[in-house]
């Protein structure tokens, strides 16, 4: 501006310079800011970005551990099929982006063209399935059905077929050993979903996009055990996908090996024995609903009573784990899940829960001895115990006099625990007690023998059961109130009187409550997996151990073995001295008891066989029957729902599993040659150099054979007395044991 | 730059006194506008640099000689400066008078692209190919030829002190001028260029100290004429969104959004001091397309990092900054035209082609003066320093 009077011109020229001259530098001022900004501000994360943009991984997945029963037979394993892929970078090089090359591809491998090319396009917001949601420089599967014909077309004319390659790969199968099933103990896979890589992406084992993940039973337990680990390769490539860097590459890991502690062959005689049993039930006629009975679930447990461990576990109805493999079909998937499904992938040994009837009497007799009654103290079992204007009814009005703890538990006698649960819930401050003053060792104990909680078994997904104490019904009074007072009527039916008893009181333990409690009905839920463990324990000394099917996991080279030892859990609140009577009382079940008319004839000196039968009733539905049993070395439970009695239901089928592990023929003789497992499985299947576990073959169906060998088993003949013979409904709560006492009390010396 | 026509045998004397007369107060060299010069030189050789780095890898393209672009980027270079030394040489006024020729072989060209002599590249007819893979722009000379006009006309009857602002008359003659070659490139089309010639008007106008009005009622008539495209929807929704895509690459994610992206993730990746030459991951994988013409940029953020690609911008600050010096020292409105019409040009480009990789400037191709790949940019630019150049030493001695 020094020199306007020399350049003459004038000052609005000379101003407008400036502004330019303003404008330009704060232009380049922009761009320096800007630039400041994506470099040092944000330069971490672009880097990141043009490190995932040049660096490419091509995964190469490692082979899924297989899952082995006790004797190293494979219960899952993988199997070779034909995969035939399409590598999309290589499709892009051709002109019509591979599209020829598809369609070729379609008619030798009998498929629409169209089908075929939308599973190789790339999902994304706007692309409906089928398409390929993995990485685009993973080869993308078409089929793993080709034949070895279709495949041999293919790769004789790779030329003709650039970018498509057709290679054996390990597919995942259950092998189903001597047709057992295993189903829901197994699990299934299915593949990884987008929130789980994000999820498990900085954990120590990330997922990857091709990745399937257990998703159920021992499959999602010991995921990642099972899974190894997949090989990466890494390229550097460039815009178009050629590789121009170096490639560093992990190798693939395989998965380990789980060996678990089920015996293939017991497995089946259980699976078998549970259906038979429920297809039995079914043929039988119940008098209170006047139809036949519905069995429409059921569960069986064989577990080792010193150890935890679980040989078989089956659970009714089920459904063959293999629809799972190579990817479910919509329609297969709502069968199994869909609301008219009988949700068979339900494991209804641990997700099952029903009110325990008479079994539950092992915890009320440890509480009446922890509460300070003597063992042979005369307890009166009396026909009824009226409490209150309510008359509680001891099956058929039975009265066995003055008996001790142990006899009153062989007989099921009902009144002995309502008397006993009466008095404690009196002693404990009646309907309202002071605060902190009730004893409750009726539900305490029951907490004591781990009710009401997971049994910390491994499979996931347990269920906890319940204990209906004071805090359980405070909470579910509180939940419930709202409906029940408004649904609630005093006059009204046998529901609307139940909501108004239950709204004017329900947050309080009342007289009748403790005293159903006490008999394992009202509002006790246990799970199969529960009653395994507590009489387990009841078997072993005292000892509950921490269901375990896992038994080992061995690597895949067969070099390291990582074993699954017992862990014990807790030790039952009871001293021997009551053990020992819980036990002869429970002997006596089977067999003189409510169980005997199931176990004429069995080697009771050789084998010794306890026993606890129970019925639950479900309002509105017919009863569950429970048998929970155990021998030096097993607990046996089995339940089915809707199938009557205990003994009725499943005492046949609980038998015949003892006679198969022991291998007792139909005459009562003992043949250790056909005994499946006599003593525990202690050792580890043995593994090859190569880390190939050796097996024995299982051939033929194990439950066929150990039913021959029934054949002229007295008691299992067809003039047995109905197992399920009902009692005429008479509305009382009461009924459900009566049908098996009719035979058995009859027999029994008062 | 004077030349030495005649050699003394002599090693003193007359040799002695010809380099003094060279470094002579007032002599020519004296008087040359050396940061320009330095600047431009140096972005001129930054940029051969990274053009070679963008280039040594792409064969497709380099006919399998990785040198192949780096030796043409320095024959242009070379080339330019001849064509500098050339102009400072007849001086601007000489080419004053030679404006109606230029101008006239100019818009031949211009005209000549629309013809099938033309050659289409990316979309835009902008080339003259010749045999022997040579080819011009003939829109970058048109640059040149509209700024040396406008300043003919605007300043002919300031100059010869008749009035102190250019008539309506002279505007609109001016205008005039400047309409044909615009509408001719806007046919190719070329928008990018055809943006550049608009903000050079701007420049010039606002420089010839013509009316406010026309100045406001330029830029008015320029935003209704955007709001009309996009209300009338003259261009379709995909045409909207690849010119938006610079701010939101998911517009065009497999056009001009992957183009951006790459370029800001290659100059993000950059962070203070770079890969290194030669060691940029994006520029090595080829990421970024014409990476060695409208996206040079990118190499130097990726492969110089905030250091690099902040010098040139400094350097873009040292030419733009003389140049405004040289517009407002000039003694004539004439030579005070010419350089803001400079300024304007330079500033444009540079802006929008590193505003453009740097995701603040709708993606359109121009090249970045002195720095990109391409020989016909690289002449006109030099020209136009030699046009700063004469200007600034043309100009009488203040005394």
């Amino acid at each position: 501006m020094t020199n306007i009077p020399e350049t003459g011109r004038t000052p609005r020229v000379q101003i407008r310079l400036v502004v330019i001259q303003i404008l330009v530098l704060s232009l380049l001022g922009t761009l320096g800011g800007r630039l400041w900004y994506l470099q040092i501000r944000e330069g971490a994360q672009y880097q990141k970005e043009a490190s995932g943009n040049h660096v490419q991984q091509v995964v190469d997945p490692a082979v899924r551990g297989d899952i082995l029963d006790a004797r190293g037979v494979p219960l899952a394993d993988n199997e070779t099929r034909l995969v035939v892929s399409a590598s999309r970078t290589d499709l892009l090089k051709q002109k019509d982006d591979g599209k020829a090359v598809l369609t070729k591809l379609a008619g030798v491998l009998a498929l629409k063209p169209e089908d075929v090319i939308q599973k190789v396009r790339l999902c994304d917001a706007k692309t409906p399935q089928p398409c390929w949601n993995g990485s685009p420089y993973q080869p993308i599967p078409i089929t793993d059905e080709a034949t070895p014909k279709q495949a041999l077309q293919i790769r004789e004319r790779s030329e003709d077929f650039p970018g498509i390659t057709a290679e054996p790969e390990a597919v995942r199968r259950y092998a189903g050993p001597g047709k057992s099933n295993t189903a829901q103990v197994l699990g299934y896979l299915s593949p990884v979903t987008d929130a789980e890589i994000q999820k498990a992406k900085d954990t120590d084992s990330p997922y990857l996009r091709s990745d399937m993940v257990g998703r159920s039973g021992l499959e999602r337990q010991y995921d990642k055990e099972l899974r190894g680990k997949a090989g990466v390769t890494r390229y550097e490539v460039d815009n178009l996908g050629r590789v121009i860097g170096k490639a560093k590459s992990d190798a693939a890991e395989s998965g380990s090996n789980l060996v678990t502690s089920i015996d293939s062959r017991v497995q089946r005689v259980a699976e078998y024995e549970l259906d038979k049993a429920m297809k039995a039930a079914r043929t039988q006629y119940d008098k209170i609903t006047g139809e036949n009975y519905k069995a429409d679930s059921g569960a069986v447990i064989v577990m080792e009573a010193k150890t935890g461990r679980i040989v078989a576990m089956a659970s009714a109805p089920t459904y063959d784990p293999n629809v799972w493999v190579g990817g479910i079909s919509a329609k297969d998937y709502k069968a199994l899940t869909g609301k008219d499904s009988d949700y068979p992938l339900l494991n209804r040994a641990i997700q099952g829960q029903a009110a325990p009837g008479s079994t539950f009497k092992v915890v009320s007799t440890a509480a009446a001895v922890n509460a300070g009654y003597v063992w042979d103290g005369g307890y009166p079992c009396t026909s009824s115990y009226s409490v209150g204007g309510q008359v509680f009814k001891n099956f058929e009005g039975e009265n066995f006099g003055p008996i001790s703890l142990g006899r009153a538990l062989e007989v099921s006698c009902d009144t002995v625990f309502y008397g006993l649960a009466d008095r404690e819930w009196k002693k404990d401050g009646g309907i309202n007690p002071k605060k902190g003053e009730p004893k409750d060792y009726f539900f305490k104990t029951a907490h004591q023998f781990g009710l009401g909680k997971e049994t910390g078994i491994d499979l996931p997904n347990e269920v906890t059961g319940r204990v209906p104490d004071r805090q359980w019904k405070l909470n579910y009074w509180k939940a419930n109130k709202d409906a029940w007072c408004k649904s609630g009527k005093k006059d009204g039916s046998y529901v609307e009187k139940i909501a108004y008893e239950n709204c004017l009181e329900g947050n309080k333990m009342r007289e009748g409550d403790e005293i159903n409690y006490s008999i394992g009905q009202g509002d006790t839920l246990v799970t199969p997996i529960q009653e395994a463990m507590i009489y387990g324990a009841v078997a072993n000394g005292g000892t509950e151990y921490y269901p375990t099917i896992g038994k080992a996991i061995i690597s895949a080279d067969g070099r390291t073995v990582q074993e699954i030892k017992p862990r014990v859990q807790r030790k039952l609140p009871v001293t021997q001295a009551t053990l020992k009577g819980m036990d002869d009382a429970f002997a006596g079940v089977i067999t003189r008891g409510t169980a005997a008319w199931k176990f004429g004839g069995w080697p009771q000196n050789k084998i010794p066989l306890h026993g606890k039968t129970g019925t639950a009733e479900v309002y509105g539905k017919q009863t569950t029957g429970w048998l929970a049993t155990y021998s030096k070395d097993y607990s046996v439970i089995m339940t089915i729902s809707q199938a009557g009695t205990g003994s009725g239901s499943a005492g046949e089928a609980v038998r015949n599993i003892y006679s198969a592990l022991y291998g007792v023929q139909g005459d009562g003789s003992i043949d250790k040659k056909k005994a499946l497992l006599p003593k525990p499985q202690t050792g580890l299947p043995k593994v090859r150099p190569d880390g190939t576990i050796i097996n024995p073959k299982v051939s033929g169906d194990p439950a066929k054979d150990a039913e021959k060998a029934q054949e002229n088993n007295p008691s299992n003949g067809d003039d047995q007395q109905p197992a399920t013979t009902a009692s005429p409904g008479t509305g009382n709560r009461n009924t459900r044991r009566r049908p098996h006492r009719r035979r058995g009390s009859r027999r029994m010396p008062s | 730059m004077t030349g030495a026509n005649s050699f003394s045998v002599s090693r003193y004397g007359p040799e002695r006194a010809r380099w003094t007369r060279i470094f002579a107060r007032d002599s020519l060299t004296r008087r040359l506008d050396w940061p320009i010069l330095c600047a431009a030189v140096a972005l001129s050789l930054m940029g051969s640099l990274l053009v070679y780095s963008a280039t040594r890898n792409r064969t497709e393209i380099n006919q399998g000689d990785p040198y192949y672009f780096l030796i043409r980027h320095l024959m242009n270079l070379g080339i330019g400066l001849a064509l500098m030394i050339g102009t400072i040489w007849l001086g601007h006024r000489a080419l004053r008078n030679a404006v109606p020729i230029l101008y006239g072989v100019s818009l031949f060209g211009v005209l000549l692209v629309l013809t099938p002599l033309g050659a289409t590249i990316n979309g835009s007819r902008n080339w003259i190919v010749f045999g022997g893979g040579f080819s011009l722009q003939p829109a970058e000379f048109v640059k040149i030829t509209i700024i040396l006009g406008m300043a003919m006309i605007l300043a002919a009857r300031v100059d010869a002190g008749d009035k102190p602002y250019p008539d309506h008359r002279t505007v609109l003659q001016s205008l005039g001028l400047a309409a044909v070659p615009i509408l001719i490139v806007l046919l190719m089309p070329d928008l990018g260029t055809v943006l550049a010639m608009v903000s050079i008007i701007l420049g010039v106008l606002l420089a010839s100290g013509a009316s406010n009005r026309w100045i406001f009622g330029l830029l008015t008539a320029g935003v209704i004429g955007c709001v009309a495209i996009w209300q009338l929807h003259i261009l379709d929704e995909y045409q909207i969104n690849r010119f938006a895509a610079f701010a939101n690459p998911d517009l065009d994610p497999a056009g001009v959004g992957y183009n951006t992206n790459q370029a800001r993730i290659a100059i993000g990746s950059g962070g203070l001091t770079g890969a290194g030459l030669f060691h940029g991951s994006q520029t090595t994988g080829q990421f970024v397309p014409e990476q060695q013409t409208d996206f040079v940029f990118t190499v130097a953020g990726e492969e110089l990092g905030f250091v690099g690609a902040g010098l040139i911008i400094f350097l873009l600050g040292v030419v733009l900054w003389r140049a405004c010096r040289i517009a407002r020292d000039s003694t004539e409105l004439y030579g005070t035209i010419v350089a803001a019409g400079i300024v304007a040009w330079f500033a444009f480009q540079a802006f929008e082609n590193i505003g453009m990789t740097l995701g603040i400037m709708p993606v359109t191709g121009l090249p970045l003066p002195f720095v990109s790949y391409g020989g016909s940019s690289m002449f006109a630019v030099w020209v136009a320093v030699g046009l700063l150049q004469s200007i600034k030493v043309q100009r009488p001695m203040s005394a």
